[in-house]
């Protein structure tokens, strides 16, 4: 197996390597925060909120990322909307993952007893006190494995900057492809993507075994 | 039980489609490109590219490949198997190319494929059919004339084409940005992300003329002489291509697809490969 | 904004026939997928030595990898081996590659939900192992399967639009080529073709929650 590619292109896989942990991790907390919201948007009693948050979600999970992220890097520009590639990157990464946070949220929530919210609210504390105090502690054992897959597939998806020369891992992986031969190539990127997502998905595998052990105590 | 026979009738119906799959597909790729392979399969299988406007693309309006390029292939194709209809065109990209004629997918390569001693060592290249120079294509109000104007401005280029090789010598300064097609770098240009398109002028021809808001600065700074690409080794086609372009420079042919497409005169003389030695 | 470039005739035909593509691919792809990652997900959950490791291992480094590099190396890795595919067939074996070993952690899951209880009571009444596999665990197992299965089916659809990266004549390619001549239609074209796959993505998710409803009776 011939690696010599590193000699020629190893600081552009050092730059993708750090550019995809970069948009990994911003792109990740926006979707949280992002798909939390729209997840009490869907089960709000106020009608537009609610249809605002499924419209949200049905739309983003079932069209293709590609899409969404050529349509804000190529298609807003001609709107007077110009975002830097790293912001169309976290940004566009952020809204599709939210669309399947909201729903992992959302069924966290709504598995915790409908009684509580209306018990909390009884002794005083307001809508979003309740959520935050009461209701999302609880749903949180619920949401955390679906949500670890999510920040999973977030890595994997991160991989699409390339397509808008996004100088991530892949973007790297291609630029080398034209001088070497492709098989190490795509043989070392896969070690750099397992190298973030096997960890990933350790943590996910302790938590839930770890959980389901103190569940059936 | 129900469920399993539901299971298993579904997977019948499954192994019947993969065998179907398998075969209808198997028939796709060429076995071997020598003249006499070519002429008992009774088409040519040309690899052009599908997204340069003037050289080889995809007419979304009847679906039909066009290009100074694909006319060339058709006219060989009459030459060589008596019938301009006789040629398959399959898509290939700066990026795809090579890769698709070692494997045996196409014959040879008609892609605007620039003659360079480096790429001699992995094909074997026909006399050259059209010299083209690397430019710049920006928007009608851009600042930039010429490639000293470029220093910390983004350029985009495609993958894998030697115009990316030649702006990190020339212009090491300048910002890089390699797309997965010629297509997206142009919505590069014309989104704003970038400055500037650097390529053959000739690409950039067909760019500027679908899109007049842009032009062309900056003159050739390097020398593309583009041959048709075949097999290592294949030099029984690649004499008979030698042949094909001499016939047609010599009748006139070649002079009326170049202004059917380019709408100007060509050269006095066809260039030869000396020009490689001048770069 | 010009939505008359997209709705010409030739050009809405050029679409539909990317579409046509895309439905192609994706249909084969999740035949594929489907036994493939079934067989997979069984060879996991009977941790038969040697085979099960077998399994775990193509799973586990599968889907902890991007779908772009899968496509790569279907694409430019394969033809290096001297694999020779056409593209369409290239797309569909990268396709099956990765969504199988999705699917087959979905079939284990799913099999692992069923009671350990019923396979010793199937075994006590006298059932070999595979009887009690085949007739006991997987047609209860297989049931719960089908929601998240048809949710990684929709993200295969999506994902066909990734092979626009090798320029296979899908819906998203074929866009890119009209929205190229005319950059005003950019939007309009990314808006159009996000519908075409809203509505094919959101019609399998209605039929796959009518036939959950329908199996749970």
């Amino acid at each position: 197996m011939d690696f010599s590619f590193l000699d020629v292109y190893k600081d552009s896989f050092i730059h993708g390597f750090v550019t995809t942990i970069e948009v990994s991790v911003v792109a990740l907390i926006l979707s949280l925060i992002l798909g939390v919201i729209i997840a009490i948007f869907r089960i709000s009693r106020v009608k537009p909120l609610e249809w605002f948050g499924t419209a949200y979600v049905e739309f983003f999970r079932n069209t293709p990322l590609v899409i969404q992220i050529f349509f804000f890097y190529f298609g807003l520009p001609s709107l007077g909307i110009d975002l830097s590639k790293f912001m169309v990157a976290s940004l566009g990464l952020a809204i599709y993952t939210s669309s399947f946070i909201a729903e992992a949220v959302r069924a966290g929530i709504q598995s915790v007893n409908k009684g509580q919210m209306e018990a909390a609210r009884s002794s005083g504390l307001n809508y979003i006190q309740t959520m935050w105090h009461v209701i999302l502690p609880q749903a949180f054992k619920i949401i955390v494995p679906p949500l670890g897959n999510q920040f999973i597939n977030l890595v994997k998806n991160s991989s699409i900057l390339a397509l808008i020369a996004g100088g991530d891992i892949m973007y790297a992986a291609d630029e080398a492809a034209v001088d070497y031969d492709v098989i190490p190539i795509y043989i070392f990127v896969a070690g750099l993507y397992l190298l973030l997502t096997i960890p990933l998905s350790l943590a996910v595998n302790f938590i839930e075994r770890r959980w389901a052990k103190q569940g059936s105590r | 039980m129900r469920f399993n026979k539901w299971v298993v009738s579904l997977l019948l119906i499954m192994m019947v489609m993969v065998i179907t799959a398998c075969t209808s597909n198997s028939e796709n790729s060429t076995d071997g490109s020598s003249i006499e392979n070519i002429k008992k399969r009774g088409k040519l299988v040309a690899g052009v590219k599908f997204d340069t406007y003037l050289f080889g693309y995809k007419d979304p309006a009847d679906q039909q490949i066009k290009g100074f390029e694909v006319d060339l292939m058709k006219a060989f194709a009459k030459k060589l198997l008596g019938d301009e209809n006789k040629v398959e065109f399959k898509e290939v990209t700066s990026k795809t190319r090579i890769k698709l004629l070692d494997a045996g997918d196409i014959d040879l390569i008609a892609a605007t494929m620039t003659v360079s001693e480096e790429r001699k060592k992995q094909v074997d290249f026909s006399n050259i059919y059209f010299l083209a120079g690397q430019s710049l294509l920006v928007k009608n109000d851009s600042t930039i004339q010429s490639i000293k104007d470029l220093k910390g401005r983004k350029v985009s280029t495609s993958k894998g084409s030697t115009s990316a090789k030649n702006m990190k010598k020339m212009a090491p300064e300048a910002i890089l940005e390699e797309y997965e097609n010629y297509a997206d770098s142009l919505t590069a240009l014309k989104s704003g992300k970038v400055e500037a398109v650097t390529t053959d002028d000739s690409i950039l021809m067909g760019m500027q003329q679908q899109n007049p808001d842009l032009k062309l600065v900056g003159g050739q700074f390097t020398k593309e002489p583009y041959g048709i690409a075949v097999k290592k080794g294949n030099s029984e086609l690649q004499k008979e291509l030698n042949a094909f372009i001499k016939e047609i420079w010599d009748n006139g042919q070649y002079a009326t697809l170049y202004k059917k497409w380019f709408k100007k005169e060509p050269a006095k003389e066809l260039p030869t490969d000396s020009v490689l030695q001048t770069n | 904004m010009d939505f008359q470039a997209v709705f010409t005739k030739p050009h809405l035909l050029f679409l539909l026939d990317g579409l046509l593509v895309t439905l192609e691919v994706a249909f084969l792809a999740i035949v594929f997928s489907f036994v493939f990652g079934t067989i997979l997900g069984i060879l996991r959950y009977t941790k038969i030595p040697v085979l099960s490791h077998l399994a775990i291992l193509y799973i586990e480094t599968i889907r902890n990898i991007p779908f772009l590099l899968v496509i790569f190396f279907g694409y430019f890795g394969l033809k290096q081996l001297d694999i020779d595919l056409p593209i369409t067939t290239s797309v569909i074996v990268s396709m099956t590659i990765f969504t199988s070993s999705l699917i087959a952690e979905i079939v284990r899951s799913g099999l692992n939900s069923v009671d350990r209880g019923q396979t010793e009571a199937a075994r006590a009444q006298g059932l070999s192992y595979i009887q009690t596999l085949w007739h006991v665990i997987m047609p209860q197992g297989f049931k719960r399967t089908i929601p998240p299965m048809v949710s990684q089916f929709v993200s295969l659809i999506k994902d066909t639009s990734l092979a626009v990266a090798i320029s296979l004549p899908e819906l998203t390619h074929n866009a890119q080529i009209i929205y190229n001549k005319n950059f005003n239609a950019t939007i309009p074209l990314l808006l159009t073709i996000a519908v075409m796959y809203f509505i094919v993505n959101y019609s399998l998710s209605i039929v796959s929650r009518k036939l959950e409803k329908k199996l749970s009776y």
